[in-house]
Parts: C-alpha cells; structure tokens; sequence
C-alpha cells in the first residue's frame, strides 16, 4: 500500500522568484519523515510539491525529479487528480468547506467525487474518522452542523479527519497541530504511530518535541538570508539530528540558538 | 473619577483614572431635535419663514448647538464623531427623499388604477374608460423570462471562465468586451436586435424575442460582472481543499466554488433581471406596440409594461384622464414587480449563503 518518494535535485518556482533549490531526499515508505525550519524557508512549498499541488499556483512550477514508488511523479502522462486521490494532504489553515455539515465535511472525499456510499458505510466512516482525529466526542451530537461552526482547533481536526477519511497511501501534514492543546495534540501524535503501519507520512512541524516524539527521520531546511532560496541543509534519522547533527546550523536551530 | 487628587497612590497607573470619560445623557440629541422642531414651528408660524428655509435653518442650529455642547462637555473627539453622525444621516434622508416621494406618487396615483378588470382586460377596443394591463403584463413576463433564459447560461459560464480558466490575452480581451457591453446604450441595443432580425425577417419586422434579445445585450455584462465578483470571494484555499482530495477542476467548480458563491450570483442574476425589466427604448424599437394580447414572441407585435407606460401617457385617447390613470397603474404593477424581485433576491441570499452559525 504505502509508496515510497525519492526527491532528486528538486527546485521549486514561484514565477521567477526560487523559492527552493536543490533538494535531494529519499522519504521511506511506511515511516514518518519530519520537516523542520524556521519561517518562510520552504518547507510548505516543498510539501505541496510532493503532490503536486504546487502547480494549482499560477506560475508555479517545480524542476527536478520527484520519483513515487520509481515513477516520475511529474511526467507529463500523470493526472495530477489521481496523484492527490492517493497522496492526501492537511493544510496549514484549516479549510473545511463551509457550504457542508460537519460530516459531510469528512466525506467530501468521497461524495465530491461522487463515489456511491451506503448510509450505514458512510456513519461509520465519519464516526472512525473523526474518532481517530479525536473530534468525536465534541461534535457527535451536531454532525449536520455545518463545518465552520466549529473553532479553530476543530476545524484543524476536522480537516485531518476529512484527509484520513480516503485513505491516502501519503499523508502530508502541514503543521497539523499548529493550533491544538496538548491533549488534542497527543491524539494526533498517536494517529501519526497508528497511520505509520501502513502509510508513508510526511509532517511539518514547528515544535522540537514533536518531531522528535513522532518522527524516525527528520528533514532541517534553512534559508541564507531573506529573498534567497531555501534549502534543505540535512536529513537523517531524527535520533541522530537531535543529538549529533552534521551541520552546524542544524545544531544551532534545534538547541534554539537561532532561527 | 477624574477628580481624584493626585496625592493619591504613586503606584496607580494613571490611565486608570481616564476608563471613564463624560458623556451627554442619551436624552440630550433628543433634546435638541425637540427643540429645533419647536422653534421651526415657532419660526414658520409666527415669523412667517418659508417651509424650505426654516427646515435648513433648524436642522443647522441643532448641528451646530450639538456639536458645541458635546464639544464642551465630552471633548473633541466625541464632538467630531456627533458632527459626522449629523451629516451621515443628513445624507441618508436626503438620499432616502426622492425614493419615498417616487413611492408615493406611484402609489398614489396608481392605486385607483388597479381593480381585477384592470389586470385581466386588454386594451381591445378600448377609447376611453376601462381597459387594462393584462397583454402588457404577460408581454413583459415573456420578454424578460426569455432575456433572462438567454443571459443567465451566458453570463454564468462567462463569469466561471473569467474566473476559474481565464488567464492571459483572451480573458481580458473578454473583459474589455464585457465592459464595453456595460456601458452600451439600451436604445442601442434595441437598434441592434431590430438590425439582425431584419437580415432574417425583413424590414419593419417585430417580434417579442428580439425585445428578448435586445434586453440580453444588456443583461449579460451585469450577470458576468456580478458572478465574476461573488466567485473571486470565494477563497482558494476551498479549491485547494478540494484539488488535495483528489477532485477534479470542474467537479470543484460545481460542487464547491458554485455552492459557496451561489447566494450572490443568484442575487446578483435577481437584480439584473429587475434592472433589464423596466427598459423601454429597445422594446419601443423591436417590440412594437399593440392593443391586443400576444402570447407568441416569434410572431408580430408584443405589448410591454414599460412601452404600455409610455404609449398610454402619449396617446391617452379620450377623454385623457383614463389613459393617464392607466399608465400610473402600470407603473404601480412594474415597480411592484422590481420590488419583488429584490425582495426575492434578499431572501435568497439569507437562505442560500453558507451558514455560518450553528
Ligand atoms: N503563493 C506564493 N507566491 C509567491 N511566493 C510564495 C507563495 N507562497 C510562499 N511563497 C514564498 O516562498 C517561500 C517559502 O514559503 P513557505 O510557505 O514554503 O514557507 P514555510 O517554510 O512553510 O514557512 P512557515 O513555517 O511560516 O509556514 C517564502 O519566501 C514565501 O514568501
Ligand atoms: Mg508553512
């Protein structure tokens, strides 16, 4: 099930202005691959480029290689809708849709894209999914309540539930906990260590603790100065990132000296 | 508060003591306005001052007084605030005078028109007395459907390509032209519809689809404009909600962006069929007049509110008064008309926009 993404050389365009250069990683499958970095030095745009959602931008564009499971993920034969139908993705503002309930909201997956659901199939995709993102509780009274009644924390859950709710082999998160309280916080760890036997997960995070709590590799990215490229500076496995990291300005960032 | 000595606590912050600040009673503007009216009156009746200029003088004695006591005893902020409130609501009853006179007129004048024979009668070898609106009333419910049939599906999908696909020379080329279509003279539009289908039907043609045509000409920009506007409200980030799920562009066009915006465009759609209704000179041309009933817009002349207006009020036959009557009446149908369907467009945009709210 879970695909495996190998990232060569990859630069990654806002119209002329390179927001990204260079990066090479491997991301294993079924493991969770942490990205760290301090504001604005890419880790968003490299993350939306993984499925490629980078594009949705006008005048977007990524060039570099990005192979999932061996197959160029940018070959100009892949249907970019069927790459995000596998390759999931929570964003860094919630974004529930606000013309649909609160469960309809986690099957949008589906009923967007007209998939035939029974009822007693679709409650209980809604009850597992928002169970898992820990928002059943609080809102298994209002279920037909629509999505943006909700706080923002919620709605942060909400979208996570909308995303795992199709089972994507990939999950990308993009700083999923950024607004929770640390009980929401620490069922979100636990989903990522559930979803890691069979997905392949990729987070975005600006808490230490975090990526070293849930991830077994971990990604520093950095930018030289403001208006540069940013770059990802060094990855290996989190242990080793946290205790002895190759690169100065890793050591820097991660004992809180800079960035 | 502001009277504490300053001996006080050296350690209270100051500001404090500034949480509150003097205020006039509510009572005060009240007051004032009571008084301005008395002396207005007091001014008209005894000193023989002209209504227009009492009126003026008062309303700038009760500004002025206003301003001066909140000047003195809640300071200049709030001073200014009052003499801003003033002038915004002057602005207001001025702005709200000529629809409430209009109004009145139209009511006033239509209502003895209006009666059940009134409505359901033509104008049929009708000279004096008697006679209604029923041929003009459905000549407007055909034209301006059969505008509207034509204008939403253009100017909806218009609007999604702008928005949604445009980008580069042909969206703006699509602009330009759309702007150009706004401003384009309705009597000129009339003329248009009435030269194509004379390449069709020959010279002297009227019919009540080239009315309809006529009235798209000038409904498309508006539809175009106002769907364009309420889909660029639409947050990308709801696309890109939907584009992470694996959905196709144009199923999130049409279940998520159109959903979401759906309220303004319909309300938007409302209100260019309200403004397209009461257009006189492009009917005048293409659709004709006529005294009889006409329910087939394919085929000759078509009565229309507007033109039913203007024609009774010209040619009022005799003796005029009935044929003036008959126009006001009209014109009570047609604003009704409008003012339904901007009520219309309110409701919708109440019970169609997202709900928010739990
Ligand atoms: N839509 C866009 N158009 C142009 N430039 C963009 C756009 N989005 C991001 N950028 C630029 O790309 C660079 C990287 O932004 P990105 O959002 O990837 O940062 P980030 O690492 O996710 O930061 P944060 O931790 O604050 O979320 C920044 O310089 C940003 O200004
Ligand atoms: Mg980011």
């Amino acid at each position: 099930m879970a695909k495996s993404i190998d990232v060569s050389d990859l630069d990654i365009y806002y119209g002329d202005f390179l927001a990204v250069e260079g990066v090479t990683i491997p991301i294993a499958a079924r493991s969770v691959t942490a990205f760290i970095g301090p504001s604005g030095c890419g880790k968003s745009t490299f993350l939306r480029s993984l499925n490629r959602m980078h594009e949705v931008i006008p005048g977007a564009r990524v060039e570099g290689k990005i192979l999932i499971d061996g197959a160029d993920l940018y070959d100009p034969d892949v249907d970019p809708v069927e790459v995000r139908r596998q390759i999931g993705m929570v964003f860094q503002r919630p974004n529930p849709f606000p013309t649909m309930s609160i469960a309809e909201n986690v099957l949008a997956g589906m009923r967007l894209n007209s998939r035939k659901l029974k009822k007693t199939e679709a409650s209980e995709i809604v009850e597992s999914s928002l169970r898992r993102a820990n928002l059943w509780n609080e809102v298994k009274d209002r279920l037909t309540k629509p999505g943006s009644s909700l706080s923002g924390g919620q709605q942060q859950r909400l979208c996570i539930a909308r995303a795992i709710a199709v089972q994507p082999q990939v999950l990308l998160m993009d700083e999923p906990c950024s607004a929770l309280d640390p009980i929401s916080t620490t069922a979100i760890e636990d989903l990522i260590h559930e979803l890691r036997e069979d997905y392949t997960i990729v987070i975005v995070t600006h808490n230490m603790q975090q990526a070293a709590r849930v991830s077994e590799t971990t990604a520093f990215f950095n930018l030289a100065g403001v208006g540069r490229p940013g770059h990802l500076i060094e990855y290996g496995p989190t242990t080793k990132i946290f205790t002895t990291p190759e690169n100065p300005a890793t050591e820097a960032y991660i004992s809180g000296r800079f960035g | 508060m502001a009277t504490q000595p300053p001996t006080s606590e050296p350690t209270t912050p100051k500001f404090t003591a500034r949480l509150h600040s003097p205020q006039l009673p509510r009572w005060v503007p009240w007051a004032l306005v009571a008084g301005a009216v008395a002396v207005g009156l007091a001014l008209h009746l005894m000193v023989g001052w002209g209504w227009a200029l009492t009126i003026v003088a008062c309303w700038l004695g009760y500004v002025v007084v206003l301003v001066a006591v909140s000047g003195r005893v809640e300071g200049r902020r709030k001073a200014k605030d009052r003499l801003a409130t003033s002038l915004v609501t002057t602005a207001f009853v001025l702005a709200l005078l000529p629809l409430g006179s209009l109004l009145w007129q139209v009511v006033s004048n239509g209502l003895p028109a209006i009666n059940s024979s009134f409505l359901n009668s033509s104008m049929r070898n009708v000279v004096g007395e008697g006679g209604g609106i029923f041929h003009a009333l459905w000549g407007t419910l055909i034209v301006t459907s059969l505008a509207a049939l034509m204008s939403i599906p253009i100017g909806l999908a218009t609007g999604i390509y702008l928005v949604e696909y445009g980008n580069g020379r042909m969206a703006r080329w699509i602009t330009f032209l759309v702007d150009v279509m706004t401003g384009i003279p309705s009597i000129v539009a009339g003329l248009f519809a009435y030269a194509l289908f004379v390449i069709f039907f020959g010279e002297g043609v009227r019919m009540g689809f080239g009315g309809a045509v006529a009235l798209s000409v000038l409904m498309i920009p508006l539809v175009v404009r106002s769907t364009e506007e309420m889909l660029k409200l639409v947050p990308n980030e709801l696309r890109e909600a939907s584009y992470a799920l694996g959905v196709p562009k144009w199923r999130t066009i049409v279940k998520v962006v159109l959903p979401t915006a759906i309220a303004g465009i319909i309300t938007g759609i409302t209100i260019a069929i309200a403004r397209v209704i009461g257009e006189t000179a492009p009917l005048l041309i293409i659709c004709g007049a006529t005294d009889s009933v006409n329910f087939n817009p394919f085929d000759g002349r078509m009565m229309t509110l507007p033109v039913y207006i203007y024609s009774q009020y010209k040619n009022p036959g005799f003796p005029p008064e009935f044929g003036i009557e008959r126009a006001w009446g009209a014109a009570l149908v047609l604003t009704v008309i409008v003012m339904a369907l901007n009520l219309v467009a309110r409701l919708i945009s109440y019970y169609f926009s997202p709900k928010t709210k739990a």
